[in-house]
């Protein structure tokens, strides 16, 4: 049997949060593929959905309705213990505001997903050294996250998600704690790492500087995706969505 | 992963040393009241333990405790010996007299009169002199606490308040009006009255003793070889109608009345409960506290993989690691300061059970704190990670 094109398929994914009158519908019948290799960016206004999106995808939540396969798995059909085991073997995160342990070294920082498996310290920290290496800290390996700039803790970042060889790389708003030029170099860090193995990347992101780096741009609106763009396609959106405005006023 | 545990929570420095000084100072409080406790109470029977050659104390029943004397008729004395299975059975004085030291202050004191024939109930450890010199006349044996502290004469006669030297064999007391010699020091158990023990024989002290018909404070008894002494307490009893104690019961009896008639056990009790409480609002809540404050962290390592039972893990570990440091420096501290104030200042006696109570009271302020982070743990969205 051969190897699926689509490493994620979404069909009418729903997703609610509340009931009565608090109730959000946060999904409403989301529709999107993702190939093998490709780096997807969900853009759109906030509280559209990108974030309950990409929790639904990485296992963190669970869909209400609809029909979901990540690597060939619905997590959301797994049970809670299932989906954790899953998650750590399938799903590296990079979150917004980095979340290392500042009181420990970044090399222990990289090796928590592996040490969190029970994974042979000695392994666990080689493998962290080596990713250290990969995004360019090498020698720093015993310092603490603190003493680290901003650029540099998300590089620690990266490292700590791709420890454990995920297929799956959820990155939420990679760059949003960044300066432009950081930002950049962080992009083009994730693309390189993940660009030789067969990996998904999904990043959400608000940031149009950050957009050529994406295969595909999917655009997010209440709920739903409402198109697939190019990055170009969506740059020329965004500016003509400017130029309106400007026209407006 | 249970060091990079173990370092975020010394690595929170302000947070752990809150948590360490809670378990600590509850520790401390805990530990260091409960044995001050059982110091004061084991002075309570302090004569009792001082003579370890009776099988059986014999008392007036209305007696209540060890100090509280209710002289018998001297003739309880010979209904004692005629019981079967007595080996023999000697008579002892204890009470309060007023001493006139060399100096002319006077001082109350503890007199123990012995058994004239054979000294039964005279300190083992002799610091000065012999135990024989009580056969020479007016002679009495005190003790080194009371020779050093309330015996103790001044330096310079004509300056009585400025500095004192340790009362010596040689130097004469008045007791009652009567010379009494100082013929031995001896060294004893701290008793509960604080006051100097002076040690004389039986028919020496009742001269010291103002005149009373009845003037038996106790009566020892040993057992005949093989005898069973439950059996001779209970026959005793029966035939003379007298109260009747192992040394066991007798010091127990002695604490229950302190512990029941006092106001003691509530004292220290509120000490304790004080301690455990500090324990639970400092520890407790800086633990819970440090939980909260690496939620993320935790939510970071749901997202990444980790189970709940493992995180868990890690919070049982932080509990357990800060648990035993508090304990242990908690204990420590309790131990110096015990070893560091002489026995006649502070009554300190830690017992096996104290460490024990103590690392209970430390478990169960780390085990509730920690069933509260837990409880947090356990809930947590790890899609929160995703919120900001």
């Amino acid at each position: 049997m051969s190897e699926p094109t689509n490493s994620i398929v979404c069909s009418e994914v729903f997703k609610t949060f509340g009931v009565g009158d608090s109730m959000v519908r946060a999904l409403r019948g989301v529709n999107l593929e993702v190939r093998f290799g490709e780096m997807m960016a969900l853009v759109g206004p906030s509280g559209c959905g990108k974030t309950t999106l990409i929790s639904i995808l990485a296992g963190l939540l669970q869909r209400d309705e609809g029909a979901l396969s990540v690597l060939g798995t619905d997590p959301s059909a797994l049970s809670n213990h299932e989906r954790t085991i899953w998650r750590g073997e399938n799903v590296g995160f990079i979150f917004q505001q980095f979340n290392l342990i500042p009181q420990v070294s970044i090399l222990e920082n990289v090796a928590v997903p592996l040490l969190l498996r029970r994974h042979p310290k000695r392994d666990a920290l080689d493998r962290a050294a080596k990713l250290l290496e990969e995004v360019g800290l090498k020698g720093r390996e015993s310092t603490r996250p603190t003493k680290l700039s901003g650029g540099q803790q998300q590089r620690v970042a990266i490292a700590r998600a791709l420890v454990t060889g995920p297929r799956l790389l959820v990155c939420d708003e990679p760059t949003s704690a960044l300066d432009g030029a950081t930002g950049q170099k962080v992009m083009a860090l994730i693309r390189e790492l993940t660009a030789a193995a067969e990996r998904v990347v999904i990043v959400v992101t608000h940031d149009e500087r950050i957009y050529h780096f994406a295969d595909r741009i999917a655009h997010l609106d209440d709920g739903r995706v409402t198109h697939v763009s190019t990055p170009a396609e969506a740059l020329a959106e965004s500016a003509a969505r400017m130029s309106d405005a400007a026209q407006r006023h | 992963m249970r060091t990079i545990a173990i370092k975020m929570l010394f690595g929170d420095t302000a947070k752990f040393y809150g948590i360490l000084l809670g378990l600590s100072f509850a520790t401390l409080l805990i530990a260091q009241q409960a044995s001050i406790f059982v110091g004061l109470m084991s002075r309570t029977y302090a004569l009792i333990e001082e003579t370890p050659q009776a099988d059986l104390w014999v008392t007036d029943p209305t007696m209540q405790f060890v100090d509280d004397t209710k002289p018998m008729q001297v003739t309880a004395l010979q209904r004692v010996r005629s019981v079967d299975g007595v080996g023999w059975a000697v008579p002892l004085f204890k009470g309060l007299l007023v001493a006139k030291l060399p100096s002319g202050t006077r001082q109350i004191c503890d007199v123990v009169g012995v058994d004239d024939a054979s000294l039964i109930g005279v300190p083992a450890r002799m610091v000065k002199g012999d135990v024989s010199v009580l056969r020479k006349p007016d002679t009495i044996i005190i003790e080194t606490r009371g020779a050093r502290s309330r015996l103790a004469q001044p330096i310079n006669p004509a300056d009585p308040s400025g500095p004192k030297r340790p009362i010596e064999i040689g130097e004469e007391l008045e007791l009652n009006e009567r010379r009494a010699v100082i013929g031995g020091i001896a060294e004893t158990k701290p008793t509960f009255q604080n006051v100097p023990t002076i040690y004389t024989t039986y028919s020496r002290a009742i001269g010291f003793a103002p005149a009373n018909r009845r003037t038996l404070s106790m009566i020892l008894v040993k057992a005949v070889d093989g005898a069973s002494i439950t059996e001779l307490r209970d026959r005793i009893a029966r035939e003379t109608g007298l109260a009747v104690y192992t040394p066991h019961d007798f010091a127990w009896t002695t604490i229950t009345y302190w512990m029941t008639q006092t106001g003691i056990p509530i004292n220290f009790g509120i000490a304790i409960v004080l301690g455990f409480l500090v324990g639970v609002a400092i520890a407790g809540q800086m633990f819970y506290n440090f939980t909260l404050d690496n939620l993320k962290y935790f939510g970071a390592m749901k997202a990444m993989g980790a189970t709940t039972p493992r995180l868990l893990e890690l919070v049982a570990l932080q509990g357990a690691v800060a648990g035993v440091l508090g304990l242990g420096i908690g204990l420590g501290v309790t131990s110096i300061v015990g070893l560091a104030i002489p026995g006649d200042k502070l009554a300190f006696k830690m017992t096996w059970h104290i460490p024990v109570i103590a690392a209970a009271a430390v478990i169960f302020i780390v085990v509730a704190s920690s069933l509260l982070s837990m409880r947090r743990v356990v809930k947590l969205d790890p899609s929160e990670v995703f919120q900001g």
